[in-house]
């Protein structure tokens, strides 16, 4: 028995003191903490997340892809959540991650474009530039230790040229034909690299529809198997003749594939 | 503080700054040229972020930068130096020499002592005197000029092979003769290659791509690099230092 | 018959896991097993069951062997594919053979496939994951085409497709978008070898070759390397050393022939010795 109401219902470290032979001014505050205390909380782990967001180049342009949820742990939280944005005339960013924090660079990016508009200098802002802002927004934040928990994808098409990058929390950039992120990185991106990368003539060889069905077909096997994903996605194609984000979709499932298989071992019947 | 509380401190799970992106790069001296090269893959855990990610830089016409360990601090730290080498530029109407480019970069490192720069550097490229060098550092700044040097994840393969091989370390010359100081280029080309080819075996950070930049001293004849496949020049004029990359396919798995 | 006795006992040897523990709490690191950070699929057809893995065998990022075997034989028409610690993969599955051929003989009939799976499964849960072993275990017998997957723990699930392995995401995400029931074999066998293919370049644990294996109610075929996409190009130089590379320090020679002389003793009629 352990006669010091103080270590009731606590875990005792046994290895330093079996008895409970400690004096109790000696021991560790039992008290509620003041939430203050030790300074401005930072984001340490992220809270309200969206999942996977896909994206590849085709013959003209790019296309992306993320479905409509922001979970809450394992709760299916909002499911009318949009995690493609446009931004400016040419780009459109994929966000997954913490959903506060994309908002919070949604923010960022809008008093940008306001602001490179208010300049009239006969520049815009095309994809490149946003991705180079955006890296170095989230490069300086990891520096800081107080991360924007995010990875993104940028996509684009400017001045004749298409644009795909990715980059996340810690600053890392990166860019290929076919990019995803989260669990999209080890479901989709198989598929997509083998569509792409596979193909006679690459990315330069994909018409927009046969695109459209590699996509969905991805967004389907990431239903199946990520556990934080939903069956409504939306997707985002970016031309030269601008940018265009589709009204939520919802995929065709099945799950007849396991009829007359019974049990998970010896059982026939 | 007794021991007591520190074993009921509360336990936070803590941001981790740093990641580890894989890959591999080497350099290596010669009488009148340098090699510098690296793999274009970046990797993080078992995944494959991109098969084209370049690590080796040009900076000027006569210095190479490869930079290997953890991509967002690499592109940074890059990013830096180029910069510094631009205001150096307009300052003094020219480009910096390659060893005060080696001791921009030891302070520009030693500067992050304690919150570094997760990169190890090698820098190659001709010296005022026309020689081929190579400096490598480590991490916060230490550095040394050598005549070969590979880093990265296949660090432990790589380099034993080139101290066999540059340094004909654990060889004896036949009687009569000595080792080379330095060799000639297209047996430094098909040791860089081998190498890499080698590295992507047996490492499984290294692969997809090659990068390999050539620095010629002003005024060397391009012999050893004529008919090289996948052979490109960079370099900004022709009347200096010349510098070239060579990309080549590695293994995909 | 081995005895369980108390200065040999049989099975696992723990008398060192104390001094381990302790060790490993100094800091002092345990030597890394060889894994096989794999891709390993298995996949239900018309007919029967494929079975795929790649070649790769890592100790952490080095690869350890670039061509090892990971579908391992049970029976002639049930084969398990082993991902995880490769010792424990091999030895729980030679184990669980040679009790299947003990069983096939005690019995007088061919074995199947549960039987596999309840061995296997009830082994690795006496273990309770300490034996690392993720196996993907196949076969036909007398009720059938049966796929198991076994997780180090001894859980199992019953699937028409399934994979394992530090690459099963990659692979998985083939079978999701490309299986449909009651496939041909070449239908199959081009799928698992897709699947396999997709591990081997989207996943750094997995690499090399193809291995295949198709059982079907009559025959089994072992397709070893069945497709071989990461052929090693030709390298740049041949390394050959000149005969007196290496340095030495003092040379003996020594004559290793011993020349002996032989004289029969007894008379020259003396009798060969009787050796019948």
């Amino acid at each position: 028995m352990d006669h010091f109401p103080t270590n009731w219902g606590r875990p005792r470290n046994d290895a330093y003191d079996a008895y409970g032979t400690f004096p109790i001014p000696n021991r560790p505050l039992n008290a509620p903490k003041d939430a203050f205390g030790e300074g401005v909380q930072r984001t340490q782990q992220p809270i309200v997340t969206g999942t996977s967001v896909l994206a590849m180049k085709f013959k003209d342009g790019i296309m992306m892809a993320a479905d409509n949820l922001a979970s809450y742990g394992s709760l299916a939280r909002f499911k009318d959540v949009q995690r493609l944005q446009p931004v400016g005339d040419y780009t459109v960013i994929g966000a997954g991650g913490d959903m506060s924090d994309f908002q919070y660079i949604q923010s960022l990016l809008d008093d940008l474009v306001v602001e490179e508009f208010t300049n009239q200098d006969g520049h815009n802002l095309g994809p490149k530039e946003i991705h180079e802002y955006l890296s170095q927004v989230m490069y300086g934040r990891r520096t800081k230790i107080n991360p924007l928990w995010n990875s993104l994808l940028v996509g684009g098409f400017k001045d004749g040229e298409r644009f795909l990058a990715y980059v996340d929390l810690l600053g890392t950039t990166y860019s290929a034909d076919t990019l995803a992120t989260g669990y999209g990185a080890y479901i989709a991106q198989p598929l997509l690299r083998r569509a792409v990368e596979g193909r006679a003539g690459g990315a330069d060889a994909l018409p927009e529809e046969e695109a459209a069905k590699i996509m969905e077909d991805c967004l389907r096997v990431l239903f199946y198997r990520d556990a934080r994903s939903l069956n409504k996605y939306q997707t985002a194609v970016i031309t030269a003749s601008g940018v265009s984000i589709s009204d939520s979709k919802a995929l065709e499932t099945s799950w007849s594939f396991a009829e007359g298989i019974r049990g998970y071992g010896a059982q026939t019947q | 503080m007794n021991p007591m509380n520190t074993a009921a401190q509360p336990q936070q799970r803590q941001f981790n700054p740093y990641t580890e992106n894989g890959g591999t790069i080497l350099a290596i001296a010669g009488v009148d040229f340098s090699v510098i090269a690296g793999d274009t893959r970046q990797s993080e855990g078992y995944n494959i972020q991109t098969r084209y990610a370049p690590k080796v830089f040009r900076l000027t016409d006569r210095a190479v930068l490869a930079v290997n360990g953890f991509a967002a601090d690499g592109n940074m730290f890059v990013k830096k130096v180029k910069q510094r080498l631009e205001w150096y530029r307009h300052a003094h109407a020219k480009d910096m020499p390659l060893h005060a480019i080696a001791r921009l970069i030891q302070t520009m490192l030693y500067g992050r002592r304690f919150f570094p720069y997760y990169v190890y550097n090698i820098l190659g490229g001709i010296e005022d005197d026309g020689s081929g060098a190579v400096y490598s550092f480590d991490p916060v700044g230490s550095y040394e000029r050598e005549t070969c040097r590979a880093a990265g994840a296949a660090q432990s393969l790589v380099q034993p092979f080139l101290d066999n091989q540059i340094y004909f370390k654990n060889q004896q010359p036949a009687p009569g003769t000595a080792h080379p100081a330095h060799l000639p280029l297209p047996h430094v080309l098909s040791l860089v290659i081998d190498s890499f080819t080698g590295a992507t075996e047996r490492h499984i950070e290294v692969g997809d791509g090659l990068e390999i930049y050539v620095v010629l001293a002003k005024g060397r004849d391009l012999s050893g690099l004529e008919g090289f496949a996948g052979l490109q020049e960079v370099s900004s004029r022709s009347d200096g230092e010349r510098i070239f990359v060579i990309r080549r396919e590695l293994k995909k798995d | 018959m081995a005895t369980a006795s108390t200065y040999a006992p049989v099975g696992f040897d723990f008398s060192n896991q104390v001094r381990n523990q302790f060790l490993q709490e100094k800091g002092l690191p345990l030597p890394k097993a060889t894994s096989t950070g794999t891709t390993i699929v298995g996949c239900l057809f018309k007919d029967g069951i494929v079975l795929g893995a790649d070649t790769r065998a890592t100790e952490g990022p080095i690869v350890a062997d670039k061509n090892c075997e990971k579908i391992h034989y049970l029976t002639d028409s049930i084969r398990c594919c082993g991902a995880g610690t490769a010792a424990d993969t091999e030895f729980t599955t030679a184990l669980i053979s040679s009790n299947m051929a003990l069983h096939e003989l005690s019995t007088g009939r061919k074995p199947r496939v549960v039987t596999a799976m309840t061995m296997l499964k009830q082994m690795l849960f006496r273990y309770q994951g300490q034996v690392g072993a993720a196996l993907v275990l196949g076969g036909v017998d007398a009720t059938g085409p049966h796929l198991f997957t076994i997780a180090p723990h001894g859980s199992t699930d019953k699937l028409p497709y399934v994979t394992m392995g530090s690459g099963s995401l990659a692979a998985m995400a083939v079978f999701e978008s490309g299986w449909k029931a009651g496939m041909t074999r070449e239908e199959a066998l081009s799928l698992v070898t897709d699947a396999i293919c997709a591990g081997i370049f989207n996943d750094l644990g997995s690499g090399s070759n193809v291995d295949a294996c198709v059982i079907t109610a009559g025959h089994t075929d072992m397709l070893r390397n069945f497709v071989r996409p990461n052929e090693r190009v030709a390298k740049e130089q041949r390394y050959l050393f000149r005969r007196g590379t290496t340095a030495w320090k003092k040379e003996s020679v020594r004559d290793l022939i011993v020349s002996e002389e032989v004289r029969p003793i007894g008379g020259a009629g003396a009798e060969a010795m009787d050796t019948s």
